[in-house]
């Protein structure tokens, strides 16, 4: 059903409702309607600009060059081009940018989704699109009218006349293309305290199309003549076909055809399920590579050992090897983080159609330039001839924003020789057994305390294999040799590209990185990246600390952060609206994580309860968060409550192990998601500030595992060191 | 061919007789609101309703669906309205990426059905096979609480 049906016109009913007010629409409950109508986007609309196509029947539709999985960031966009542009936001259509340069990411120079860093790079872009195309429109109308442009104004997708004349901003699109008028080059962007949309909580511009189900996903893709493809993909990743034997698949009715391609044997049919039978009928003979042998047990033991062997030099102030040495006591612990799965719920997927001189691919992707780089590379087309038609994402983690673009190639690659488009979908073993991982770490950390019982000094050995080594990102983010992924979390400078440290001040602080062969399975980004593992390491370690010097834990961090008023704030500000000094019952404890990633300092408390089994539930969560200028407050907290449950559930149950060069997971019964009733409450606080924008997208997944560990710690006495927490007899209730 | 009642319309579906409900909806005919998660019956994400009761339709071959009512997320908003789960699925901005919602407002359509006021415990029962990987959890929560409000002030769950 087209959801357009529902309210042919929208907005005549808005208006006799009353609900339109100063450009800001009131959505209440008592609104039947947040369809998006899909109005027919005519290619003779006019560009305003390279963001803004206004069409005639007053349809403003945006070109979204930012992917949406989730992340609320097309809502984001739309809030910001309509602010200034006085248009109604809701009802703003969208369609994905296609893959050139003017539509790169400004701070990747890609076009890449990623890092958490898209409102703090779209802000000022988006909000000029909308004051310039405003701009062209007033001048558009000043023309029909024979008016000075100062007696006109704008609200709710019109031009006004000061004499009562009102125009729709589409009816002055032809007016703008006869006469040749442009947007002005430079322009006034709105003060804040005239904002109607940014800032106020708004609900997800494309929610409509998820609760009817006609959301586009890229396994959703349905192209004439289109077929599906399996694939049967090795046990030990990175193997490849020496032989296979097609015969038992081919007999199957519906298959089609049988292929190997770089990741396996695809089996072509009719539909999936026909697919997937093929697929377990086939017989291939793998060489592995040589990675038979690999297994996690080994890697652990492996960087234990390194652990403890001077490594490169990422941080050295003053002098925490001598500090710790002539202290009366010191501590020392290792604190060991598994691989990672992103599960998605859509597994990956694409589809793909490919001719002698041209491919079109449709996929859901972060990382669309790479893709089509990847892919005329590897077709020999010029990258024009690869054309991306961008979906929407069932959750991606990091995992769609692929530096080998592995599930865009294995469908192109499929579809090679073929007249028709092909789907290649992954199972949800594949999925999980798809190689990308975050990696897995060991740290090694040491610190001693001042006479007055605070830290004093803090040395930290990480090792886990480098993301970025051996990748075309190699130049920017490996300093000396070293992944600034690996370490960032644990300096307290900034380090590299990373403009922030941890905001803590101790005065001997070393720390050093080692970077493991990158062999086996890939290290790749999860959701908050190095901070998924160095938070747990460094938060927890610091709760260490302030039990060995009997402080308090947050009293302890309020001290260490003096020099960072921000955070010094969230601390205080999360101090009172958790009501950390109220008394907790018998078999409760409460913890706390305070962390800066990507500029935004959050810091969370939790309370659990833990029966003498070990068995624990998370009672209660409370987050507050400083993202500057928090543009839609209700997109931030689900993205808040969405990173607190995954960061949660990885420290709960996550990982990922190999024996033999295999992955052992491959399901959900055995990489167990966390559950419905298991979800905490989560409280999201947001500092007010006027401060520029920064990110909330992965902020909130860290700080939960260390403050759920140390959260244990204050309920048991016990110290988790080694994840996730039930193979370490701690148990998150059913 | 197998005769199947898919949404009040019968379709004939030229399927082997194993092929997942799941499938036949999505690659033959292109429903593809019902969506793949696991394969398993573990995550949900595939739920319909067969004579009105959540099913997962990953699991579930067609042939032994061929004389029963089936209902996908495509039917629920109907005669220009969406259903109170719908709406207050809207109103409580329960949707993250969205993959899993259909899954989701199937399982919490069919329990409001049932019970149209139902109990934290109620709905834990209902909603604990539903894997959502965004944390939309809390808000689903009140979104069921609000749609029972809605459902109360004369709404169709």
């Amino acid at each position: 059903m087209n959801p357009s049906s529902l309210h042919p016109n929208r907005r005549s009913f808005l208006k006799s409702t009353g609900l339109l007010t100063a450009g800001s629409l009131l959505v209440g409950f008592e609104i039947p309607l947040m369809g998006q109508p899909r109005l027919p986007a005519t290619a003779s609309g006019l560009m305003a600009d390279a963001f803004i196509r206004i069409d005639v029947n007053n349809t403003i539709t945006l070109m979204m060059n930012h992917a949406e999985f989730g992340n609320g960031v097309y809502t984001s966009l739309a809030m910001m081009v309509a602010e200034e542009l006085d248009f109604d936001w809701q009802t703003l259509k969208w369609e994905a940018a296609p893959t050139e340069a003017q539509y790169f990411s400004p701070i990747f120079g890609e076009y890449l989704t990623a890092g958490s860093v898209s409102t703090a790079g779209a802000l000022k872009p988006m909000r000029e699109a909308g004051a310039k195309t405003r701009q062209l429109l007033l001048t558009a109308a000043s023309r029909l009218w024979d008016a000075d442009i100062r007696s006109l104004s704008t609200s709710a997708g019109q031009v006004h006349h000061a004499d009562g004349r009102s125009i729709f901003d589409g009816d002055l699109s032809d007016m703008s293309r006869d006469h040749d008028l442009k947007p002005p080059k430079s322009v006034q962007l709105k003060d804040p305290s005239e904002f109607t949309v940014l800032g106020r909580p708004q609900r997800r511009l494309e929610g409509p199309e998820k609760v009817t189900g006609e959301a586009q996903f890229g396994i959703d893709v349905r192209r004439p003549g289109m077929v599906y493809g399996a694939v049967l993909r090795p046990p030990v990743y990175g193997s490849l076909v020496k032989t296979f034997d097609a015969e038992a698949a081919l007999k199957i009715p519906g298959v089609i055809k049988v292929k190997a391609i770089d990741a396996g044997v695809v089996v072509l049919a009719k539909d999936y399920w026909t697919a997937t039978k093929g697929v377990k009928v086939l017989k291939v003979d793998w060489d592995d590579n040589g990675l038979g042998d690999l297994s996690t047990a080994g890697f652990t033991e492996e960087y234990r050992a390194l652990s403890r062997q001077p490594g490169l030099l990422a941080e050295n102030i003053g002098d925490a090897e001598k500090t710790i040495q002539a202290a009366e006591s010191s501590l020392e612990s290792v604190y060991e983080m598994p691989y990672l799965a992103h599960a998605t719920m859509e597994p990956m997927n694409c589809t793909a159609q490919v001719s002698p001189d041209r491919c079109e691919i449709w996929v859901g992707t972060q990382y669309q330039s790479n893709d089509r780089t990847i892919v005329a590379r590897l077709l020999g087309l010029p990258e024009e001839q690869v054309i991306i038609h961008r979906t929407l994402m069932g959750g991606t983690f990091g995992r769609r924003a692929s530096k080998t673009a592995d599930f865009v190639t294995d469908a192109v690659q499929a579809a090679q020789g073929e007249s028709v488009p092909v789907q290649i979908i992954w199972s949800r073993e594949e999925d999980m057994r798809g190689g990308h991982y975050r990696p897995l770490f060991v740290h090694r950390v040491r610190g001693s305390l001042d006479d007055a019982g605070y830290p004093e000094a803090w040395h930290q050995t990480v090792v886990g294999q480098s993301i970025m080594q051996k990748t075309k990102h190699d130049p920017a983010y490996l300093v000396r040799g070293i992944d600034i992924y690996s370490v960032d979390g644990c300096l307290q400078e900034p380090f590299g590209v990373f403009p922030y440290g941890t905001s803590y001040q101790i005065p001997n602080h070393r720390v050093e990185s080692h970077n493991p062969p990158k062999i086996g399975v890939r290290p790749h980004e999860w959701r908050a990246v190095g901070h998924t593992h160095t938070g747990i390491a460094y938060e927890c370690f610091l709760d260490e600390l302030a039990h060995k010097g009997g402080k308090d834990p947050l009293a302890l961090r309020l001290q260490l952060t003096r020099d960072h008023p921000r955070m010094h704030h969230v601390l205080t500000t999360l101090e009172t609206v958790s009501g950390w000094a109220s008394p907790l019952a018998e078999g409760r404890g409460r913890g706390l994580a305070a962390r800066i990633y990507s500029v935004s300092p959050i810091a969370q408390a939790v309370e659990v309860t833990v029966n003498a089994n070990g068995e624990f539930s998370v009672d209660r969560v409370i987050c507050v968060v400083d993202c500057g200028f928090a543009v839609n407050p209700l997109g931030i907290e689900s993205q808040i409550q969405g990173g607190v449950m995954l960061g949660l559930n990885a420290v709960a149950y996550g990982a990922i192990d190999l024996v033999a060069g295999q992955v052992q997971q491959s399901n959900f019964h055995d990489y167990r998601p966390l559950r419905f009733q298991q979800m905490p409450k989560v409280e999201v606080h947001i500092i007010e500030s006027d401060a520029p924008s920064t990110g909330v997208g992965e902020q909130a997944t860290t700080p939960i595992a260390p403050a759920v560990a140390n959260a244990l710690f204050n309920a048991t006495g016990q110290r988790v060191r080694q994840f996730p927490l039930d193979r370490h007899g701690f148990v998150l209730k059913a | 061919m197998l005769k199947l009642m898919i949404n009040g319309e019968p379709e004939s579906i030229d399927a082997s007789p194993d092929t997942p409900l799941l499938w036949v909806l999505r690659d033959h005919l292109h429903l593809t609101g019902t969506k793949y998660g696991c394969g398993i019956n573990l995550c949900g994400a595939c739920t319909v309703h067969v004579d009105g009761a959540p099913v997962r339709s990953c699991g579930l071959p067609v042939a032994s669906v061929v004389d029963q009512s089936i209902e996908t997320i495509e039917h629920l908003a109907r005669d220009g309205k969406y259903t109170a789960v719908q709406q207050a699925w809207l109103d409580a901005d329960v949707a993250q990426c969205g993959y899993c919602q259909s899954g989701q407002i199937m399982a919490a359509t069919a329990l409001l059905r049932q019970v149209s006021s139902p109990s934290n415990q109620q709905i834990d029962a209902a909603m604990n096979g539903h894997i959502c990987r965004c944390g939309t959890y809390q808000k689903i929560r009140e979104a069921i609480h609000h749609a029972s409000k809605l459902i109360e002030q004369g709404g169709q769950a």
